[in-house]
């Protein structure tokens, strides 16, 4: 949670730059998806990346109350709010579901009626972020855990592909709006899976992260 | 090396632009493709940031800072709406 007086307002989907300075000068960015609704106080989720050069320090030296040099609020295409309709398909993978949660929770603040499904794809049970909030968003969330499952587990158990997304996608016909969030290969596969299943590419907004640093 | 996408310089465009620019449409200068720059193919590991089109792989923008002055070409694009 960051408490920023001249913040501007955000909104859901958008993204902060964190800037660390070394003493001898060198200087670390990475950027990290905004996690809270429009609304309320900024707040980042962060994935400790064990070779990563930021999300250590945020993750274990930070300590409240210590200053962080920001700059955002950044992006106006991967963005939605309810005023953008609907029906709303999200797809993430893995950390991937950040910006999408901020736009589950606006939806839900708003009071929105949009229908919505979430489509998230992690490797285990214990690498899914906002396990027990999920529930209670009003929304449709359809998990695939791809590398291990927890005895009895119903959901789904591969990567995403043209066969899933076919069963818990909305039919083109119904003119979603898409955001698809996670590793590039993931977005890319299901990107091009959903044009594939006729959904117009304009439709289908993107983002991408690396495998080190960055959302 | 993997591309992340126009996303990722959000922070850096509205740093040398002043505006938010992702959600701009830009047009590549090699085979015409016309896309928001959120969809464009980036590299930020390269000296520097690349900018490709993600249909021909043309460059279509660099950004270098050297002793925080940007320097930036952005001759590979032949139309960028603000």
């Amino acid at each position: 949670m960051l408490d920023l007086p001249e913040w501007s307002g955000h909104r859901a989907g958008q993204h902060l730059d964190v800037r660390l300075t070394a003493e001898d000068g060198y200087r670390a960015e990475r950027s990290y998806s905004i996690a809270s609704p429009p609304g309320e106080p900024v707040a980042i989720t962060v994935e400790r990346l064990d070779d990563g050069e930021v999300s250590p320090y945020l993750t274990e030296e930070l300590r409240a109350g210590d200053a962080l040099e920001l700059r955002g609020p950044i992006g106006g295409y991967f963005v939605w709010g309810p005023e953008d309709g609907g029906p709303l398909l999200l797809v993430a993978g893995g950390s991937g579901v950040v910006p999408l949660m901020a736009m589950l929770r606006h939806r839900r603040a708003a009071g929105s009626d949009v229908p919505a499904r979430l489509l998230y794809s992690s490797r285990t049970l214990e690498d899914v972020i906002y396990r027990g909030e999920l529930d209670e968003l009003g929304a449709v969330v359809v998990h695939t855990l791809t590398r291990e499952q927890p005895p009895g587990w119903t959901g789904y158990s591969r990567r995403v592909d043209a066969e899933l997304l076919g069963e818990v996608a909305w039919p083109a016909a119904q003119d979603p709006r898409v955001f698809v969030c996670g590793p590039t290969p993931f977005v890319e596969t299901v990107a091009g899976t959903l044009v594939e299943l006729g959904y117009p590419p304009q439709r289908v907004k993107t983002e991408r992260f690396g495998a080190t640093g960055g959302r | 090396m993997e591309a992340l996408d126009g996303n990722a310089i959000g922070g850096l465009l509205q740093e040398v632009f002043g505006v938010e620019l992702t959600a701009a449409p830009g047009v590549c200068g090699s085979c015409g493709a016309r896309r928001p720059v959120a969809e464009l193919a980036v590299y930020l590991r390269a000296p520097g940031t690349v900018v490709r089109c993600p249909s021909c792989d043309s460059v279509l923008m660099t950004f270098v800072e050297v002793r925080e002055v940007w320097s930036v070409d952005m001759r590979g694009l032949s139309e960028l709406e603000l």
